[in-house]
């Protein structure tokens, strides 16, 4: 199935795919009106490393999600391989925070767990950080593992 | 075809039918449900207190859950005996059941020590069951004056679920602090703080000796008047199916990684059992709903003739209370070092030893702990990452670029 990869070579990180994430997810039409003056929890966060080498980080749509098996409410499930969450049953216990070993669950800044569902819910179609990234650092696309060292 | 059979319909179950399925889809599955109920999210019968969630959103699978995998459950049916060589259960009503394979998913009861008096008391509740549940909404009041037994994990929860409806609430523990068996002093005092700042009273160090009625006489010569009681000291395995069937139990049933008894072709998975902590290589009890389904699962892919291990348990928790969120993960071993961080408002402190994180509390800052949790899970040498820049934050760029381009450049 197609996942979010990056390619931290071409990653300028400016955090544009921060506020795409954060608009594309608000709901609204207006970018701005979204997202003025307003404190973001996109799902997809840039990481700066000790080289200073940015890329963006967001679910991993994992193929044996921890974060599925851990939930209390049963909100989160894999639907056709995308790993979904169930708002109105999530109770916000952050037990996915807890366990995702990618960081990729956020807390939304009202006690509610969100993350990266590849814009499936949304009106965007494709994800809104692969469409609005400047440099083409963040691709949609099918790939296998890769293996590397632990 | 096989016939599989799983006493009890908790998570633990849940996840052994899903796991059985994973491999086998002809097979058939036979449930023995003590409970009325499919079944639900446990944990959150306090939020439905709350009013956070309600009967309908508890269930923990779809409607069509059962029917989607082809299994039969038989509710509000006990499992009393197995008989292991003849491979077959009996049932309450007498009915015998014989099966191929056999996952025992009993769970926990609450404990209630010997307590003077206690059958003097009228409204007393446990807090396991929704059936718990809906029998202490009925009994509590704006007017009532609620006392818990327990400032642990379930006593506290059920504290913030009746906080608001009823007029006080009083919770007190033998421990010196709430929350004993996960936090410290320090972090247990914050946590404290803010439940107390939220009106809930305390009487620690202390518990009822003694009940008359409506009154409790407290250790310390202290007397409380309550309306209503709950009685959440703290939780045992039920193990006596399988100790009866000369299966091997401590104070869980003991299974090994592929969640195996001693018992031939007899597998056990969630809070009944006792089983290997890697943070600090003990066998203990943890009864915990992630662990629970992870077992579950082990237990029925096994059970169906493939090959899975859960090889990684350690004890994690994340529990919150009036939006002050808690992460502990792992143990403190002897001897191992700690990193502290805090202010005001957030505490953090990391265990480690042997060059390993081993554990950790945080409160207050919960942002991505799940990348410290994964450094105790995979047991990563901390020589191989940036230990310095993790302390401050958890972050994937200090995991090392070949970990991250394996995570970030193709399919996990
Ligand atoms: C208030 C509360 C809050 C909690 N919060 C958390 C939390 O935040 N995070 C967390 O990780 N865990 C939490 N837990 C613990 C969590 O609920 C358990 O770890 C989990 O439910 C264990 O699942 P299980 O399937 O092993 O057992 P259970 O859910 O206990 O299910 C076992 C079932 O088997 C039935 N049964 C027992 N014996 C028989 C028999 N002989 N025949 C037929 N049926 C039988 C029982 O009636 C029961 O329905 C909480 C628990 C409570 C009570
Ligand atoms: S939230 Fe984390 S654990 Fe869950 S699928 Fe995404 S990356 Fe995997
Ligand atoms: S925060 Fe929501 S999605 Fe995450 S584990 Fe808790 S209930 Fe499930």
């Amino acid at each position: 199935m197609k996942r979010i990869y990056v390619k931290e070579e071409w990653c300028l990180g400016c955090h544009l795919c921060e506020y795409n994430c954060a608009f594309a997810n608000s709901g609204m039409t207006d970018m701005v009106k979204a997202l003025r003056g307003k404190t973001i929890y996109p799902r997809i966060q840039v990481e700066t490393d000790e080289n200073g080498i940015t890329y963006a980080v967001s679910c991993r749509h994992c193929t044996d999600p921890v974060c599925v098996k851990s939930c209390i409410a049963g909100a989160l499930s894999v639907q056709n391989g995308v790993i979904e969450i169930d708002h109105s049953k999530c109770v916000g216990c952050l037990t996915c925070v807890l366990v995702c070993p990618y960081g990729a669950v956020i807390e939304d800044g009202s006690g509610v767990a969100q993350k990266c569902e590849l814009c499936m819910k949304n009106s965007c179609g494709t994800p809104a950080c692969v469409k609005g990234c400047p440099n083409g650092a963040i691709v949609y696309e099918e790939r296998q593992t890769v293996s590397a060292p632990d | 075809m096989k016939r599989y059979v799983i006493i009890g319909n908790g998570v633990a179950a849940a996840g052994c039918i899903e796991g059985i399925r994973a491999v086998d889809a002809d097979g058939s599955i036979t449930v023995i449900s003590a409970e009325q109920y499919p079944v639900y999210c446990r944990p959150l019968i306090s939020y439905y207190l709350e009013q956070k969630t309600d009967l309908q959103r508890m269930h923990y699978r779809g409607e069509s859950f059962y029917a989607e995998h082809h299994a039969d459950v038989l509710y509000g049916r006990s499992a009393v005996e197995i008989h292991a060589d003849a491979k077959e259960i009996v049932l309450d009503n007498g009915d015998v059941y014989p099966y191929d394979e056999l996952c025992c998913c009993t769970g926990s009861a609450p404990f209630v020590p010997p307590m003077q008096g206690l059958d003097t008391v009228e409204n007393k509740f446990s807090f396991m069951t929704i059936d718990d549940t809906l029998a202490l909404e009925k009994a509590v009041t704006p007017e009532s004056r609620v006392l818990i037994i327990g400032a642990g994990l379930i006593g506290l929860k059920c504290a913030e679920g009746l906080h608001g409806r009823v007029k006080n609430i009083t919770v007190c523990d033998l421990a010196p602090r709430v929350l004993s068996s996960i936090l410290d002093d320090k972090c247990a005092a914050m946590m404290q703080k803010h439940l107390e700042a939220n009106g809930i009273s305390f009487l620690l160090g202390t518990s009822a000796k003694e009940f008359q009625g409506n009154k409790a006489v407290m250790q310390n010569g202290a007397a409380v008047d309550f309306d209503v009681l709950v009685l959440a000291v703290g939780v045992r395995a039920n193990t006596a199916i399988i100790k009866a069937a000369g299966g091997a139990v401590e104070r869980g049933v003991l299974v090994d990684d592929a969640c195996r008894t001693s018992l031939e072709a007899v597998y056990a998975a969630g809070d009944c059992t006792q089983y290997h902590d890697i943070s600090s290589d003990t066998i203990k009890v943890m009864a915990l709903m992630p662990n629970a389904y992870m077992q579950g699962h082990t237990a029925g892919v096994n059970m169906a003739g493939g090959t899975a291990l859960f090889d990684n348990a350690i004890p994690m928790n994340s529990i919150g209370f009036f939006g002050l969120h808690c992460h502990t993960a792992g143990s403190q071993p002897e001897g191992c070092e700690m990193y502290e961080e805090s202010d005001e408002t957030h505490i953090k402190r990391l265990f480690v030893k042997d060059g390993r994180l081993t554990g950790f509390m945080l409160i207050g800052k919960t942002h991505r702990t799940g990348i410290y949790t994964a450094l105790i899970r995979n047991q990563t040498p901390l020589s191989t990452v940036n230990f310095e820049r993790l302390k401050i934050e958890p972050q994937l760029a200090a995991m090392g670029s070949a970990y991250r381009g394996k995570v970030l450049k193709g399919a996990v």
